[in-house]
């Protein structure tokens, strides 16, 4: 990470504060005025102990006079030190919650080659905890280097208007009080990184040993992980320890730096005023307490400094996503109008990295109405061809036509919306089940809900729970089955009624009596429609137009199911290796 | 956190020589402004007035900081030295206990609970400890302490900090308690515009698919907006608190210089000791500060003391037996047998009455929907959990008659989720047995199809594995923890629906292998794949955890209805290769 880059991350962040600049004001005027009504508190102290000399010698009316300014200088004070406070939470939380929906909003341009990289908890987290690492970080601390500097400023012009001799003294003290604050942050931070990237480690294992704590079991490795996390336990330890004590020193050595700041002042005051008179025992009160109001933002300020450096590392992960560049803007393109069903991918080449080159030179025709199977063993690539069909991701060479104009010429929108898509992997949103079928058509009619439902073999399995179509479905539907999940993406495809369909067949792992439904529902769904079926039944398979078969990513034969058969080729084998089942088991005796 | 101080026994000495050390670093900050106050009241005026006397008390004054600066060292090392020790050992405990829970217990709190009370309440107590002997003592004497000095200077005035104190300490219990509970919402509201972001980030495609990108980002401003909304709520609440002991404080010194001014004024006090009055209200209202910080770390990590002793009260229910050594295999029992078994999961029966006897070497396959009990049936085999009515036996004794390790030795489980280990390929096989040599890793890794794609890579066997796996396909990962049962040459494998993620061609040479290279093991295998079960010696049918059947693939044709449903929706494959 570049130093230089710093300034430029903070003033890219101020700009976030722009639509609050009311707040930010009220913030400047609070520190000003709430700093302000501190500085005057000892002076006016100090001027009303002066007055208070000894017995018969109290001017009682004088003291009167400061108290009553020093009362409203309380009440002043008092008001915008909250005002101070609010106005800087205001402003913060606003700014965070501006820089969230920058990022999700950005996100939801970002092109899927960049999202599919990302670890989503990482993307998260840099959503979540970066922002509020910003926003405690930069504008909190912000305020806080504010009125510190403030105040630093404030007490200084004080104290060299009352004594320049004593105020210098507090000068020269202070490099004494930045030296052992910063000895101590650096010495410190290098243990924390330590002790952080320790805990890191060993709440990863702490993660892997719990969450596999069934197969420890099972293969009676309890001592072992034993051994091994006491190993980083211990380790932890000698880290931890580091990292506390040194931090435990901020405290006490500032502490005596200000006492040594108190007793300085103390003692040179004394003696100016036994001297040379210049002072009054109650100026020497005030000075006191201005010397201990001084040294006090240079402990906040270190503190300051650590989180600003946090804030600015968590700023440039939150930048680097907002720098991320999105998809090309297509609302200046028409969109893809009438779309017949028909595909057509001419010469495509494609590739997630430039060193492997996955698609090469892929030529395909589909007629409306016709089935494609793609077949292929386990990882062979089947989801890349679907992420060129729905444009997920660009063809590096060649074209993809749907009803003959190029996808690129279109809007991704009015391509996407052709395509209905089922996937393995079923996708339901916190809501309503309501909610997740009307999702491509909000504007759909209860009857018509109910309708797609019923097609989808779903509106049974939807009433048996008591609130229907209401029933709250959390963590992706967690509270049905994975067969049940699909059927409302059935549902949810069968309102939307698309002119084509991508599908992708299950398996195994589905409830097998649901199974039956979700065969018959995609079948209800395929008739008259332009299918791409990711496909393991082999009926299936038989009834396709076509056969793209995969492998490494590439499709390395396309044909009808006989003329493959014919060629003897790959697909041969792998048909062959399914057909055998029974017989090939057979020889190997009764087992399995 | 009564249950957890014995991991403070050993710290006897830390405990008391850190706050010792704290108390007397805060008794010469309490003497200092007196110290002050004398200069002012002797060594400006009256006989003693003279620079050495103002010098020597400002010696004395540097020299209580520099021993208050060390007596306070002495307390943050003794303190850190105690905290992360109490850790530590606290740590190490947990973590045995945990693994010594069985499966039953390991639910009942769940994964990221447990990790939790692993990582961040351990912390949180470890905090606690050091603040213990930090604070606990300093704070509340620092604020008695200037109480008692003030009140020996001057009772009557001293009560005005008498009322200070409390009216401090009432607004800051007020100002904790409107907004602790508080916090505890915001967390929530950002849980769930993380769950927003999370939603979408899995759900890309399909978002993409049906163009709602503008309604999603909608609906996580919704989300960002109500965080928003309650944090400035709570916000401006506790934006209060300096305020309010702002005007506090300055109220008192306003009392103080309006009485003092009186006292002084009859002689009853001094004008220095009005200087020691305010900075003892200045001490105050710092100390006050730390001791409500103590009360919210208090708060905090009781209630973690409180999760890591949850845990800690739990007993594994499953009992070791009381001999060591396993019992003698009967002549002619079965491998394994199921008496009359039952067992639920929290009063909801989820295996119901199966009876069933497994010889040496035979195959037996489980079928049935989710939930059906498959899992449950096979987990009851190596004692993850202990059926609730009847037995299951191995070798004619009762599971519970062996030593866990013994039993668990005979047994290969391959779990439904593929689960490995950070390390290297090499070292994820060894779990199976740690002695095993090169060749019988090869021949595992062979006979589970994943010999191909190890050797595929430049590194082979010595491939790091990271976290979980995740380096791994899915497909791999499969393959990879069937070869580190088979690494242990076990007398029963179990597979858990482990091959769902293989393609029939992978599926079918795996299974080949293993009837060829395993053919006395017992094999159990729970699939929702009829096909792949189809030549069983047995199969078991189960429905929501009711035995529908038990049979050869033709005899439960032709009897379970349940199966031959299963079967039928399965059976266009079978038309497909007739």
């Amino acid at each position: 990470m570049k130093r230089s880059a710093s300034p430029s991350v903070i003033a890219r962040l101020l700009r976030y504060t722009k639509p609050y600049r009311l707040q930010l004001a009220l913030a400047i005027l609070g520190a000003i005025c709430s700093v302000a009504a501190s500085l005057l508190t000892p002076f006016l102290t100090g001027k009303a102990i002066d007055s208070i000399v000894g017995p018969g010698n109290v001017q009682m009316s004088i003291v009167l006079r400061y108290i009553t300014v020093l009362i409203a200088v309380t009440a002043i004070g008092g008001i915008f030190q909250w005002i101070l406070a609010a106005a800087t939470n205001s402003l913060a939380f606003s700014t965070s919650k501006d820089l969230r929906d920058a990022v999700f909003a950005h996100i939801q341009k970002l092109p899927l080659q960049y999202l599919d990289r990302q670890a989503h908890g990482d993307m998260i987290s840099r959503l979540a905890s970066d922002v509020d690492k910003i926003s405690d970080g930069l504008l909190q601390g912000f305020t806080q280097l504010f009125s510190g500097l403030m105040t630093i400023l404030g007490t200084l012009a004080f104290m060299f208007t009352i004594n320049p001799i004593i105020a210098a003294a507090v000068v020269v003290l202070t490099p004494l009080s930045l030296f052992v604050a910063s000895f101590i942050g650096k010495r410190s931070h290098a243990m924390f990184q330590k002790q952080s990237a320790m805990r890191g480690k060993i709440s990863g294992y702490v993660e892997e040993s719990v969450s596999g704590a069934r197969v420890i079991q099972a293969f009676g490795h309890e001592a072992q992980t034993q051994e091994e996390f006491e190993q980083l336990n211990s380790e932890l330890y000698q880290c931890g320890f580091r990292a506390q004590f040194y931090s435990a020193l901020t405290n006490p050595c500032t502490r005596f730096v200000n006492n040594v700041v108190y007793a300085a002042v103390g003692t040179v005051g004394a003696i100016l005023v036994l001297l040379r008179g210049v002072m009054s025992p109650g100026t020497l009160t005030t000075f006191l307490l201005y010397a201990n109001q001084y040294t006090k933002p240079f402990n906040e300020i270190t503190g300051v400094v650590t989180e600003l450096q946090t804030a600015i590392a968590a700023a440039k992960r939150v930048f680097a996503v907002l720098d991320a560049e999105p998809e090309s803007d297509d609302s200046a393109l028409p969109a893809l109008q009438d779309c017949d069903g028909t595909v057509d991918l001419e010469h495509v080449r494609f590739s997630y990295r430039p060193d492997t080159q996955l698609i090469r030179d892929l030529n395909l025709h589909v007629p409306q109405g016709n089935i494609v199977a793609i077949v292929g063993p386990t990882g062979c690539g089947k989801t890349t061809l679907i992420n060129l069909l729905m444009r997920f991701y660009d063809v590096n060479d060649g074209v993809v036509r749907v009803s003959d104009t190029p996808i690129r010429d279109v809007t991704r929108k009015s391509l996407r919306n052709c395509y209905g898509m089922v996937l393995q992997d079923t996708w339901l949103f916190s809501g309503t089940i309501r909610d997740n079928i009307r999702y491509g058509n909000p504007d759909a009619t209860e009857d018509q809900i109910r309708a797609a439902a019923q097609q989808a073999h779903a509106h049974a399995f939807i009433e048996q729970f008591p609130d229907g179509y209401d029933t709250l479905l959390t963590d992706n539907g967690g509270n049905l089955s994975q067969g049940q999940r699909q059927l409302l993406c059935i549902a949810r495809i069968m309102l939307t009624d698309p002119p084509m369909l991508i599908l992708d067949e299950a398996t195994s792992s589905i409830d097998t009596r649901t199974e039956l439904k979700i065969q018959q529902a995609f079948h209800r769904m395929m008739q008259g429609r332009t299918c791409f079926i990711v496909a393991h039944r082999l009926s299936t398979i038989k009834e396709a137009d076509t056969i793209l078969v995969m492998k490494d990513g590439n499709v390395i034969e396309q044909g009808t199911h006989a003329q493959l058969l014919a060629r003897g080729g790959f697909y041969h084998t792998l048909y062959n290796s399914q057909f055998a089942d029974a017989t090939l088991l057979a020889k190997n005796g009764a087992a399995v | 956190m009564l249950k957890l101080r014995r991991y403070l026994k050993n710290y006897k000495f830390h405990l008391t020589v850190g706050p010792l050390c704290k108390l007397i670093e805060a008794i010469f900050e309490l003497i200092v402004p007196l110290v002050m106050a004398d200069i002012i009241d002797n060594g400006l005026n009256g006989a003693n007035a003279s620079v050495g006397y103002i010098l020597g008390r400002g010696g004395i004054m540097v020299a209580l900081g520099v021993a208050g600066l060390g007596f306070s060292l002495i307390c943050q090392y003794v303190a850190s030295r105690c905290s992360q020790g109490f850790g530590t050992t606290l740590r190490s405990d947990l973590f045995r206990h945990i693994h010594s829970l069985s499966f039953a217990e390991l639910d009942r709190i769940g994964t990221p609970s447990m990790i939790t009370r692993m990582t961040s309440d351990i912390d949180q107590l470890q905090v606690a400890v050091a603040m213990l002997i930090r604070l606990v003592i300093r704070a509340p004497f620092l604020v008695v302490g200037s109480v008692v000095m003030t009140i020996a200077i001057n009772p009557k005035l001293a009560l005005v900090l008498v009322a200070v104190a409390p009216l401090i300490a009432l607004a800051l219990w007020a100002i904790m308690s409107a907004t602790i509970p508080r916090y505890g919402k915001i967390q929530s509201k950002l849980d769930q515009v993380s769950d927003v972001a999370r939603e979408n980030l899995t759900g890309i495609r399909v978002v993409r698919a049906f163009s709602k990108q503008q309604t999603e980002t909608r609906r996580f401003d919704d989300a960002t907006q109500d965080l928003a909304r309650s944090s400035i709520v709570v916000g401006r609440i506790s934006a209060l608190l300096n305020p309010i002991t702002f005007v506090v404080i300055n109220l008192a010194i306003v009392a103080i210089l309006y009485f003092g001014g009186d006292l002084v004024d009859t002689g009853a006090m001094t004008q220095g000791e009005i200087t020691a009055f305010v900075n003892y209200l200045m001490q105050i209202s710092l100390a006050l500060v730390v001791v409500a910080n103590l009360i919210i770390l208090y708060t905090k990590s009781a209630a973690s003391a409180k999760r890591i002793r949850e845990v800690f009260g739990m007993q594994s229910s499953i009992r070791q037996p009381r001999q060591d050594a396993p019992p003698a295999p009967a002549q002619d029992a079965p491998k394994l047998e199921f008496e009359d078994v039952s067992f639920g999961y929290g009063g909801k029966t989820a295996l119901r009455d199966l009876t069933l006897q497994v010889y040496a070497g035979e195959t037996i396959g489980v079928i049935g929907g989710t939930g059906s009990g498959k899992s449950t049936l096979i987990h009851l085999i190596p004692r993850f959990y202990d059926a609730a009515q009847g037995c299951v036996k191995l070798d004619g004794a009762d599971v519970r008659s062996y030593p866990l390790r013994d039993l668990r030795a005979h047994v290969g489980l391959v779990p439904q989720q593929s689960r490995l280990f950070a390390g290297t390929i090499r070292s994820n096989l060894l779990w199976g047995n740690p002695d095993a040599d090169e060749a019988t890793l090869d021949w595992a890794l062979e006979v589970a199809q994943a010999k191909e794609f190890v050797y595929a890579k430049p590194e082979g066997l010595d491939t790091p594995v990271n976290q979980g796996g995740k380096n791994f396909s899915g497909g791999q990962r499969q393959r990879l923890t069937i070869a580190r049962a088979l690494v242990g040459k076990p007398d029963i494998l179990i597979l858990d629906d482990s091959m769902s993620a293989l393609d029939f061609a992978t599926d079918l040479a795996l299974r080949t292998a293993l009837a060829r290279e395993l053919p006395d093991t017992t094999k159990i295998f729970v699939s929702q794949r009829a096909t792949s079960l189809r030549h069983a010696d047995k199969i078991v049918v189960l429905d929501h955890g009711d035995v529908a059947g038990i049979g050869t693939h033709e005899t439960l044709l032709d009897t379970c209805e349940i199966y031959r449903e299963i079967w039928n929706s399965q059976q266009s494959e079978q038309e497909a290769q007739a």
